[in-house]
């Protein structure tokens, strides 16, 4: 029996890192939202690795964070370790990395919403989505409730008809013990969307008492710790350390003489998994001259005896995975609490959305995160954050916020899934971004905080802030280019940073190009600094100065590129009537229906010969409007 | 650029041959051979079997009349040159018949094709890639056998497939450096600057080499400007009918861009060479004292190879000396005529003079030292560093100019590696290198490093 239940504006189906972002953004904006989910004690489950970021996603975790969103903060309040990733490399691949706790990661999240003004959370399973005339009306659960909305978010996660594979055993449920979702897929069909089917795996929870770690090499994180979210400025804790060991050549003899039973090379599963993150019996297969492979031990929080084996993915027997961890250095008596599984889910094919996130069959229908097909909790929650916010500026009538490539990773991420489509669970790497010397973790507050203010998700004494940052910075570089020093007056402190002499006088600008100096060390000779400069803001100058030249080289490149992304590719065109067109770049065309030629160019099966036809029909339109 | 309708054109070289071959292309093309072909074993052309030759007329259907005896092909869409329907009219040669058939075309509904448009349409429609596109091109304007060779070696893709194998060797150095970057954490081999520093000059080398080529290409393509100076009955037209007796002529006059200039093209090993004659220079006794120093030297600098023949029954003039003067620097032959004759001339002065020029000597009376002339000018064109004739020439500005970028970005990346910059400031420029290589072979590239990356290393959690 259905009943109606409520009305909303804004209706989120899962409450998992996409969903959260989701429902906050839209409550925030101020629409009258629900979250529904399966369980509310898998809100903000980190149901596979116990950390946030990584290079590429730490980076958009601190985009999340400068448009108004919750995982930063969320982060910072829940970290027990936080490194900075690849600081031996240039700024713009340095990323933050925080183990978190796991638990208290789940509560406080759960805490925000809870005291979320317009926002309400309710345990129900979604089995229908209700559409009138290609435009949703609302959601209705399991218990019948239905709830009316002006817009939905699809958050589903891995828990669409979902399957658990352990060896030969596999059976239907979702993540880490929770109820899979078994109705809405077929629903989904039945509104047309094209579904199918990716998996994708995590490795056992052990017992910290059960593990050697004098055997293993003791992985501490920074000593200062960087927050994620810009609104943070320091964080004292004591952190928790991470272990690292290996694998030994009995283990991949065991994996080698068992891998007829693991459910992937078994043939149970059809579906498509990650690449980057393969199973250790795939890594033995593919990679068969390597002897050993390195495997990193975390903590899953401060109050549990359960540690992550990460770089142990896999859906061998249990019986099989106990033996073969022990053959592991340091886990020699190893005991599990959880077994590794790979889980297998329904997703929609990424090209049936719009830049905005919406579902182009169905109007109001968004949808974000590894329903969308891309894998982890940052892309997740970028793509949630977004999905909330176009649906919040879809009821207010206004344009979608679209971030193209040269702003942001977020950009990148929704404009690879929409535009290019994947063919496995996408994560997201700084190699994605083509113009990541501009799109640094450090400058994300300066890029989108902003565009935040506009949406009303950032407040705007914040965005003040930026802007009296941004100022300070210019002043600053001003200074420094103004800024003279002679050799009678900079040599002595040039000869202590190992630099070479200077013959006449140099700006405090040229100087501060030369790679081994530094702000610091420029102290006793820069004389009109002003007395409180804030570390950012040092940090900022350094970073311009210093790669002037790499910058401006992508600034140019970034310019090209917006070239044909401002060349807009009208609604009405039928590309099945462009007679000069390839029929596979005809059908992918109509398919995607880019908004301008550079999305168009990204096309996969688009070629640039379709391109120049496109630009030539697009001219000839142009011109017969003219006549 | 892409002009919509069905195209024809004369698909055979213009002139006197057995046979010619008309080409339509387009949606109408089977229906204009219905209206103008009669053949006795297809009433109806319109249901001709593809790929099959049909005998028979073509016939005016105004008038009735008999235009030609002709063999007949219709090619169906997609399997065509261009993908689009085909059809190919085999004719007598001969400048009127096929002109004849060609108006008739024309008339019902094809209009003529521009120059290279079947080939712009076969790029268009995805049958070839852009490379492949532009040596088709220079292929139907090679004037030359050799730029004929070079525009056919690259059909068949060798330029694709240089730089589709550059290509590879940017993708692997990128996947390296982006791994080391994405993966951080996982126990991979760590990219050693000296590794990078000897891939990228490796590429360098070969963009370099390839770039040298160029050169030698625009000759090939253009021909190669030669002014041939000398007193007058020195021997100048001699020199002209001995070159183009030894080899095909084509000899035609056209009227230069400078005053009063004469070019006559002829060909030599297969090679274009381009006689400029500037107010008739070749009938002067003092070229220095008529058209001065200045303009002779402005002369000089056009050419691309200058021919300075000395009659040695004769005593050197002071225009000799001062023209010797004037070619020291530069790329010239020069030509030692009439040794039939008894020698006049102070060899020792010349050689002096000359230094080490070469020097032939000929007596072109006796079709003696053609040969040598021959090779110099063969020599010369390949300067000694495009060895193999068969080598990968360049001959299209477009793919210059790519891997003049890509050679720019490839030292950027040096620079970066030998100043110890960090691996991402290095990537931009490798990165640059690898887009201006796609741009050449007309690919979308950016999925590759990705590819790359997971084909190869052992990465994951």
């Amino acid at each position: 029996m259905k009943f109606l239940a409520d009305k909303y504006d804004i209706v989120v189906v899962g409450a998992g890192h996409a969903g959260c972002e989701a429902g906050l953004a839209s409550a925030r904006m101020g629409f009258k939202t629900l979250i529904l989910s399966i369980s509310l004690d898998s809100i903000a489950m980190m149901a596979c690795n116990p950390s946030i970021g990584g290079t590429g996603k730490g980076h958009l975790v601190r985009e999340i964070d400068a448009l108004g969103g919750e995982m930063g903060l969320n982060i910072d309040k829940t970290l027990i370790q936080s490194k900075m990733l690849n600081t031996a490399k240039g700024p713009a691949v340095h990323s933050l990395r925080a183990q978190a706790d796991k638990t208290k990661y789940h509560i406080e999240m759960k805490k925000t919403i809870e005291k979320q003004k317009n926002l309400d959370l309710f345990q129900g399973e979604v089995v229908e989505i209700v559409v009138e005339n290609n435009v949703v009306a609302g959601v209705v659960t399991r218990t019948g409730a239905t709830y009316e909305a002006k817009a939905v978010i699809l958050a589903t996660g891995v828990y669409l008809k979902s399957k658990i594979f352990i060896g030969e055993v596999n059976f239907d449920s979702g993540p880490n013990g929770m109820f899979p979702s078994q109705f809405l897929s077929d629903n989904l069909k039945k509104l047309g969307c094209n579904l199918r089917r990716f998996k994708t795996g995590t490795p056992a929870r052990i017992d910290r008492d059960s593990v050697d770690f004098t055997k293993m090499e003791e992985q501490q994180g920074d000593e200062e710790i960087v927050p994620f979210s810009f609104l943070n400025e320091n964080i004292c804790i004591d952190q928790m350390p991470c272990w690292l060991t290996r694998t030994t050549l009995e283990t991949k003899k065991i994996i080698e003489e068992n891998i007829g039973r693991s459910a992937l090379y078994r043939g149970d599963m059809d579906s498509v998994g990650p690449r980057y993150c393969p199973s250790i019996e795939d890594k033995i297969v593919r990679f068969a001259d390597k002897e050993t492979h390195q495997l990193f031990i975390e903590p899953e929080g401060v109050n549990t005896k359960e540690m992550y084996l990460q770089g142990m993915s896999s859906s061998l027997p249990e019986e099989i995975q106990i033996s073969m961890m022990r053959t592991v250095t340091g886990l020699e008596k190893v005991k599990i609490m959880r077994p590794a599984y790979a889980i297998e889910y329904d997703c929609i094919d990424p090209l049936q959305l719009k830049l905005s996130l919406e579902v182009k069959k169905v109007e109001g229908l968004f949808s974000a995160g590894q329903f969308n097909g891309s894998s982890g909790y940052e892309e997740a929650a970028a793509q949630g954050l977004i999905a909330g916010i176009n649906a919040g500026l879809k009821i207010r009538g206004e344009e979608p916020l679209i971030l193209d490539r040269s702003e942001a990773y977020i950009g990148v991420l929704i404009d690879d899934l929409v535009t290019k489509g994947t063919n496995e669970p996408y994560r997201m790497m700084t190699s994605r971004a083509e113009y990541r010397l501009v799109l640094r973790q450090d400058n994300a507050d300066l890029r989108l905080t902003e565009k935040g203010e506009k949406i009303g998700l950032v407040s705007p004494e914040r965005f003040q802030r930026v802007k009296t940052k941004e100022k300070r910075i210019k002043e600053e570089i001003e200074r420094l280019k103004k800024t003279s020093v002679s050799p009678a007056k900079a040599n002595d402190a040039l000869e202590r940073a190992n630099s070479s002499k200077i013959g006449g006088g140099i700006t405090l600008y040229e100087l501060l190009k030369r790679p081994e100096i530094n702000y610091k060390n420029i102290e006793e000779i820069d004389f009109s600094r002003p007395k409180e400069i804030l570390r950012d803001i040092v940090k900022q100058c350094e970073i311009v100065i210093k790669y002037e030249g790499y910058i401006e080289k992508q600034l140019r490149q970034i310019k090209q590129f917006k070239k044909l992304e401002k060349k807009k590719i009208p609604d009405e065109i039928y590309y099945s009537k462009i007679s000069g067109l390839r029929l596979e770049a005809r059908q992918k065309l109509e398919e995607i229906r880019p908004l301008s030629i550079g999305q168009a160019s990204r096309i996969s099966g688009v070629s640039p010969a379709d391109i120049s036809v496109l630009l030539v029909f697009l001219e000839q339109r142009r011109r017969r409007k003219e006549d | 650029m892409y002009e919509e309708g069905t195209i024809a054109a004369i698909a055979t070289a213009q002139g006197e041959a057995g046979i010619g071959i008309i080409r339509i292309s387009g949606e109408k093309a089977l229906e204009i051979a219905t209206k103008i072909f009669r053949s006795e074993r297809e009433k109806n052309f319109n249901n001709a079997d593809p790929r099959k030759m049909y005998y028979g007329n073509i016939i005016n259907p105004e008038s009735n009349k008999i235009v030609d005896e002709v063999l007949v092909v219709y090619m169906k869409a997609p399997f065509t040159y261009t993908k689009e329907d085909v059809v190919e009219i085999n004719c007598h040669g001969g400048i009127v018949p096929i002109r004849r058939i060609l108006e008739l075309i024309l008339r019902h509904g094809a209009r003529a094709a521009e120059p290279g448009e079947f080939t712009k349409r076969a790029f268009l429609n995805g049958r070839i890639d852009l490379s492949q596109a532009e040596a088709v091109m220079d292929l139907v304007s090679a004037k030359t056998e050799k730029g004929f060779d070079i525009a056919m070696s690259q059909l068949e893709g060798t330029l694709s497939k240089e730089i589709k194998s550059m290509k590879g060797e940017v993708v692997d150095i990128l996947a390296h450096i982006e791994v080391s970057i994405d993966f951080a954490e996982e126990d991979i081999d760590k990219i050693a600057l000296n590794y990078l520093k000897n891939k990228c000059e490796s590429i360098e080398t070969k963009l370099k080499h390839l770039i040298k080529t160029a050169e030698t290409g625009k000759i090939i393509k253009e021909g190669i400007k030669t002014v041939i100076v000398g007193r007058p009955n020195v021997g100048k037209s001699s020199l002209m009918n001995a070159l183009l007796k030894e080899n095909r002529a084509i000899v035609t006059e056209v009227p230069g861009t400078t005053r009063d200039a004469i070019e006559e093209q002829l060909i030599v090993r297969g090679f274009l060479l381009k006689i400029v004659d500037t107010a008739g220079i070749r009938e002067t006794e003092n070229i220095v004292e008529k058209i001065g120093i200045e303009r002779t030297k402005e002369l000089f600098n056009k050419a691309d190879l200058v021919i300075f023949m000395i009659d040695s029954s004769k005593k050197m003039s002071s225009d000799d000396i001062q023209i010797i003067e004037l070619i020291k620097n530069r790329k010239s032959l020069v030509i030692i005529n009439k040794t039939d004759l008894e020698p006049k001339i102070d060899y020792s002065m010349v050689k002096e003079l000359l230094g080490e020029k070469r020097i032939i000597k000929t007596s072109l009376k006796e079709d003696n030292g053609v040969e040598k002339i021959e090779e110099y000018i063969v020599d010369m064109i390949y300067k000694g560093e495009v060895k193999n004739k068969d080598d990968l020439v360049l001959t299209n500005v477009r793919h210059k100019n790519a891997l003049e970028r890509a050679l720019t970005s490839i030292g950027e990346a040096l620079e970066s590696i030998n100043k110890e910059m960090a691996l991402d400031f290095i990537e931009v420029d490798i990165r640059i290198v690898w887009e201006c290589l796609g741009e050449i072979t007309g690919e979308t590239i950016r999925e590759d490093v990705i590819d790359h990356i997971f084909s190869n290393f052992c990465v994951g959690k």
